[in-house]
């Protein structure tokens, strides 16, 4: 059985899946990868199902492996070598024993590696991610060792194109529970503005800031408290919306003019502070227009993987970090 | 938009998810029926559904937008809406009752004399009112296994404290707005704590056994000495459980 060794890692770095469903009515939530689209993106790649992984807010972390491993690298770039080759992001890679895989920030958004075989921790109410709000795992730090199931998979030195997660386009918005208890003009002001993803983020939610009035529902400090899933925009007390994320609670008090598309989630938890949102309430045949079970999204993303070549075209970014870095690249892939 | 339709109502949440709402405000008639509700659809196993569960006064129901005509689906919960009086409806089956041990005494009760005040009553009166009756889980949430247990009578609807308890202990016992919650976690409260347990409301290590209680699931109160309770230990802590329905 091949072991992952953590050698250094920042706060917040957790081993994530596909989450856990089927909780809700015992008060946890769903959970799971920040950028579940992240998670698929790496099962393309290593050509095997979604698996357990590591998620990695922006902050560093070095690893090693004890035996020969597949890894794939994606979600929000970072900086990656295997001891101090670079390698390049959204790709899969080999990873020889005694090697060290080192990754640090270039963005504010999470970043995924995924092995081959998958993190092999034990099941814990059918998932593996760590749901530090509800007390389940913990973040992973200096000396952790993870064991690795056993990889059905040979192929490396595969890219993939990745699914935009920009936040030009509008994130698109359903009705929620509360939708109807905002004033059209409310609604439609909503979206007509732009808003600004504040630094006060984390897996439970991310706080969004905007000029102008807050927005609020009448009587909303009496509403009862309600189901409340990932994606819904909440409105605190002082009127500022929230993206409920992966972590947040089952239930809440506070009114929540929409819930944002499960396939536009990924842009809204990856956006860096201080980038900028737009709305746009759409109908139920829009949000059904690129709508994807993950099965069928994973069965698409396959298409979109290609042998990664040393073309300097294709590998501007890695041949950048030769440059910083002085160093020369060594073997062929 | 056109004025709500009348109660219960559909109210869809996203692109894959429902609530059938039995009322905008709680009431007990509209927790047991979204009780009841929840367990038919459950029963019912319509294809697509993927989850269900209840709040304090709805039924949740999460679909696979892939395998489920929406419209299908609203006419299904319409007509299984309009066969019963759901606000009358019979509490599911497979529920059960959790009798546990809580200390009322010195430090675990800080704040007993305060809310016993605010329902006026004595603190002896407090701790019998408290203990009298088995309470419902009607609603988990806030963390996993945490439930909200209701209702205790009508002098109970006391406020919350204007400022937070910075910290209670997990299973501490907590009061307000006539509802009582034994804490799955250590956190801040706003609530009044009257007592203490050495319930584990939420079991990390346990693994599908984690989450101990269940919406519908009944909680009573059973007053023991200091010395007693010093010799109770989580995740049970002297909990007996039975089952009730």
């Amino acid at each position: 059985m091949t072991e992952v060794t953590i050698l250094r890692a920042g706060p917040g770095v957790t081993v994530q899946d596909m989450g856990r469903p089927g909780f809700i009515a015992q008060g946890l939530s769903r959970g799971g990868a920040a950028d579940r689209l992240a998670v698929l993106e790496a099962a393309a790649l290593l050509g095997q199902p979604p698996a357990a992984g590591l998620e990695l807010p922006p902050v560093a972390l070095s690893l090693s492996v004890d035996g020969p491993t597949r890894i794939a690298l994606t979600g929000s770039a970072m900086r990656a070598a295997i001891d101090d080759q670079p390698i390049a992001w959204n790709a899969s890679h080999r990873i020889a024993a005694g090697q060290k895989l080192n990754l640090s920030p270039l963005g504010g958004g999470y970043g995924y590696v995924t092995f081959g075989g998958g993190i092999d921790t034990p099941l814990a109410m059918g998932a593996r991610s760590a749901h530090l709000a509800a007390g389940l795992g913990r973040a992973l730090q200096e000396g952790d060792t993870l064991p690795l199931g056993e990889d059905q998979g040979t192929q490396t030195d595969l890219v993939i194109d990745p699914v935009d997660r920009g936040t030009d386009r509008p994130l698109r918005l359903l009705p929620s529970a509360h939708t109807a208890l905002f004033s059209q003009a409310d609604r439609d002001r909503f979206d007509g503005t732009t808003f600004t993803r504040d630094a006060r983020a984390n897996r439970q939610g991310i706080r969004l800031t905007h000029d102008g009035a807050p927005f609020a529902t009448e009587g909303q400090l009496s509403l009862i408290s309600e189901i409340a899933r990932p994606g819904d925009i909440q409105m605190t007390g002082e009127g500022q919306p929230y993206i409920l994320g992966p972590e947040c609670q089952t239930t809440g008090g506070y009114p929540r003019i929409g819930a944002i598309v499960p396939q536009d989630l990924p842009r809204a938890m990856q956006a860096p502070p201080g980038a900028t949102f737009r709305f746009r309430f759409v109908d139920r045949d829009e949000a059904l227009r690129d709508w994807l079970s993950d099965d069928a999204r994973l069965t698409d993303l396959k298409r979109h993987v290609r042998p990664l070549t040393r073309d300097p075209r294709d590998i501007r970014n890695l041949a950048a970090y030769q440059l910083i870095s002085g160093v020369t690249t060594g073997e062929a892939p | 938009m056109t004025a709500p339709d009348p109660f219960p109502r559909l109210v869809p949440l996203g692109l894959d998810g429902l609530l059938v709402s039995f009322a905008d405000r709680l009431q007990d008639r509209a927790n047991r029926a979204a009780l009841a509700f929840r367990a038919a659809v459950e029963a019912e196993g319509i294809d697509g559904v993927t989850e269900t569960a209840s709040s304090l006064v709805s039924a949740f129901v999460a679909f696979d937008p892939g395998r489920t005509d929406r419209d299908a689906l609203d006419r299904k919960l319409h007509e299984m809406i309009d066969a019963h009086d759901w606000y009358a409806a019979d509490l599911p089956g497979g529920r059960r009752r959790f009798t546990i041990p809580a200390c009322f005494g010195g430090d675990h009760a800080p704040q007993l004399d305060d809310a016993a005040e605010q329902a006026g009553l004595s603190r002896e009166e407090a701790i019998a009112e408290l203990c009298a009756h088995p309470l419902r889980a009607m609603a988990l949430g806030f963390a996993p296994g945490q439930a909200y247990l209701g209702e205790l009578p009508e002098h109970w609807n006391i406020d919350r404290q204007t400022g937070l308890t910075p910290k209670v202990e997990m299973g501490a016992v907590v009061v307000a707005v006539r509802q009582m919650i034994v804490f799955a976690t250590s956190s801040p409260t706003g609530w009044r704590q009257v007592a203490m347990t050495r319930f584990q409301g939420f079991r990390p290590d346990a693994g599908d056994d984690a989450i101990a209680l269940a919406p519908g699931d009944e909680v009573q109160l059973r007053a023991v000495d200091a010395d007693t309770f010093a010799g109770l230990t989580p995740p049970e802590g002297g909990a007996t459980v039975e089952v009730i329905a």
